[in-house]
């Protein structure tokens, strides 16, 4: 059978959590359907050191590019060479459903004229179709639809699969830019962190996030100090909240933000707008914080206090530390 | 400065949707439509950048049936100078067919920039821009929350999760619009007028071949209800044990 690829997405240097999912997804098709496990990892000089973690995840193979022009993100020169290595016959590639990897799967399939499916929650292969959900209409609606193209390409929302280890020999080998990686007309010139972001949004197992009900941009201090206590949180805003400048937009989750789904999901003084609802509603344990009983965010919620986030945050932050530490 | 802007009709979000008998499709009965949100930003930002150096046209495009000129007429009275419909009155979802038929109409147009939405609201496939600029051989960045038009160079800046990367290309480009970089503005009634007389052009859409077909919708599995667990900080020791002991959490 076709060997599977699965994209390992890093960011300066640093492997994303995605891109093991990526490796995980592959390994499971690879088992059902037989083939081996491709992963690709690309970066500047050193990025190399990350193949054990994907081996131990599944990879069969860790194709290594490492060139400076990878320090950041070099769309041409990865879809270019991504384009020419799935050409010599792939079953499928992985790519995850994150900013940069929408951008590479979507190239990708262009240089090679195929369909994809983006931002994919389910899969199953099944003889030369893979059928794939995937949801549409802001997360109302999910559109379930039958991918003939080989290979099928797919980017992977976040959470759909989860890492596991299942270690794999993990042969590494070169794999060759197919073009010249300087000579690209996209150029990235920088890639940083957003202030304040310490741990990556899109893939933390906790978010804590705050709305207009924090009334200035200093009280975010209270969000961060919470996402401090859990350790594995970062911090998300609405739109409310980055409009007025309060957090950056790469912070905002929503219909028109990121889409996020972690293990707990505290909203803290945000009133539960549809549209920040559905870039948050398939998080799988919702808490609210809302001074209004009313407010729309607690029917979306497990759990709810009414009460004031300046009182309950600290309390909360105090609260955290303290199971955390007896944990 | 030519910028062509390619805009979709969706529709409004805020609604309960129900599926279609077909159940490829929504019950459209009852619902308002507008341009998709991406879209409108794209519109807004390209009308800013000829406001800006007092000069160029913008040509907002759209794809489907007739009623897409209602949102193409909006956009003329937000500020865009001329519009093109690209009549076809199927649904299609297949990004590869509708890109296809926007590059047989932007091709030889002489466009410095075009631009789309990050992706559309409705579909969200994400995937037109990038396929478009494949198809007219031109540098794309997708995604970007700011935009620098100077010296024939873009400069952009992407929001990642939880971090930004600056990007540039040489024009002529695609790119296509995320959040935080303009928002539609209102039509003045000034605009609704003026726009009134603006050029709208009709033509059969060159759709490519079609990649997929749509299968099935499904509304998602509704969350079960929650519960208020109390007031106040008093509440948060009842909350700890929640997270700890049943949705084990912490
Ligand atoms: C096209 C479009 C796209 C959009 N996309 C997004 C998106 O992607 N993401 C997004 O978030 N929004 C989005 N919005 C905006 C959305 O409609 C809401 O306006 C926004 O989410 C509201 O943010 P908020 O909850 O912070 O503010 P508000 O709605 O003002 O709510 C503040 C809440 O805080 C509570 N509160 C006040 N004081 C306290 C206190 N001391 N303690 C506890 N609670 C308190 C209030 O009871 C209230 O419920 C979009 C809107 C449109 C039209
Ligand atoms: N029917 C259409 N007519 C014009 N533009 C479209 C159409 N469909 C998609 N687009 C453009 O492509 C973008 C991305 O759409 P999608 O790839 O479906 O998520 C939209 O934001 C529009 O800019």
């Amino acid at each position: 059978m076709a060997n599977i690829l699965a994209f390992s997405e890093t960011r300066l240097g640093e492997l994303r959590r995605a891109g093991i999912e990526t490796v995980t997804a592959a390994r499971q098709v690879a088992d059902a359907t037989g083939g081996q496990v491709h992963a690709v990892l690309v970066g500047a000089p050193g990025v190399a050191q990350h193949a054990a973690k994907l081996a131990a995840h599944g990879a069969d193979v860790v194709l290594v590019m490492e060139h400076e022009s990878f320090a950041n993100y070099n769309p041409e020169a990865i879809a270019a060479t991504l384009a020419a290595r799935l050409g010599g016959g792939y079953r499928s590639a992985f790519f995850a459903a994150s900013a940069i990897g929408h951008d590479l799967v979507a190239r990708v399939a262009a240089k090679m004229k195929l369909a994809y499916a983006s931002d994919v929650t389910e899969f199953a292969f099944s003889g030369d179709a893979v059928a794939v959900a995937h949801p549409g209409y802001t997360n109302k609606i999910v559109q379930r639809f039958v991918l003939k193209a080989t290979p099928a390409l797919i980017s992977l929302r976040a959470g759909a699969v989860l890492p596991v280890e299942n270690a794999k020999a993990g042969t590494v080998e070169a794999l060759a830019p197919a073009v010249d990686p300087t000579a690209v007309r996209v150029k990235v010139t920088l890639t940083e962190k957003a202030a304040g972001g310490k741990i990556d949004l899109g893939e933390a197992p906790v978010i804590v996030a705050g709305g207009r009900g924090l009334k200035e941009a200093a009280n975010f201090k209270l969000v961060e100090d919470l996402a401090a206590a859990f350790g594995n949180a970062a911090v998300g805003a609405t739109r409310a909240v980055t409009d007025d400048g309060w957090r950056p937009h790469s912070d905002q989750i929503g219909q028109t933000g990121r889409l996020v789904s972690p293990d707990l999901y505290i909203a803290c003084g945000i009133s539960g707008a549809i549209q920040h609802l559905a870039g948050m509603r398939t998080s799988k344990t919702i808490v609210a914080i809302n001074k209004d009983k009313e407010a729309p965010i607690f029917k979306a919620a497990d759990y709810g206090i009414v009460g004031d986030v300046m009182d309950v945050l600290p309390a909360l932050t105090e609260a955290v530390k303290a199971a955390k530490a007896g944990a | 400065m030519k910028i062509a802007v390619c805009i979709k009709r969706v529709p409004d979000m805020e609604g309960r949707f129900k599926i279609a008998a077909s159940g490829t499709g929504i019950d459209e009965a009852g619902l308002k439509y507008d341009m998709s949100d991406f879209d409108g930003y794209a519109a807004e930002v390209a009308i800013q950048v000829t406001e800006k150096l007092g000069a160029g046209e913008v040509t907002v495009i759209s794809l489907g049936p007739d009623v897409v000129q209602e949102t193409l007429r909006k956009a003329l009275s937000m500020g865009a100078h001329r519009a093109v419909q690209l009549k076809h009155d199927a649904p299609v979802s297949d990004g590869f067919a509708i890109a296809t038929a926007l590059a047989a109409e932007i091709k030889d147009g002489g466009y410095d920039l075009v631009m789309c939405g990050r992706m559309a609201v409705d579909t969200q496939n994400r995937s037109t821009g990038i396929f478009l600029a494949e198809l007219l051989g031109l540098p794309v960045i997708s995604a970007i929350s700011q935009l620098n038009v100077d010296g024939g160079v873009v400069k952009a800046r992407r929001e990642l999760e939880g971090a930004y990367e600056l990007i540039e290309c040489p024009l002529p480009a695609v790119v296509t619009i995320d959040e935080g970089i303009a928002r539609a503005r209102y039509p003045s009634l000034k605009g609704i007028m003026a726009a009134k007389k603006k050029p709208l052009e009709v033509k059969p859409a060159q759709l490519g071949a079609v990649t997929y077909q749509l299968e099935k919708m499904e509304l998602p599995a509704e969350r079960a209800a929650g519960r208020i667990i109390g007031e106040g900080k008093d509440a948060v020791p009842e909350l700890v044990r929640l997270l700890k002991e049943e949705a084990k959490v912490l």
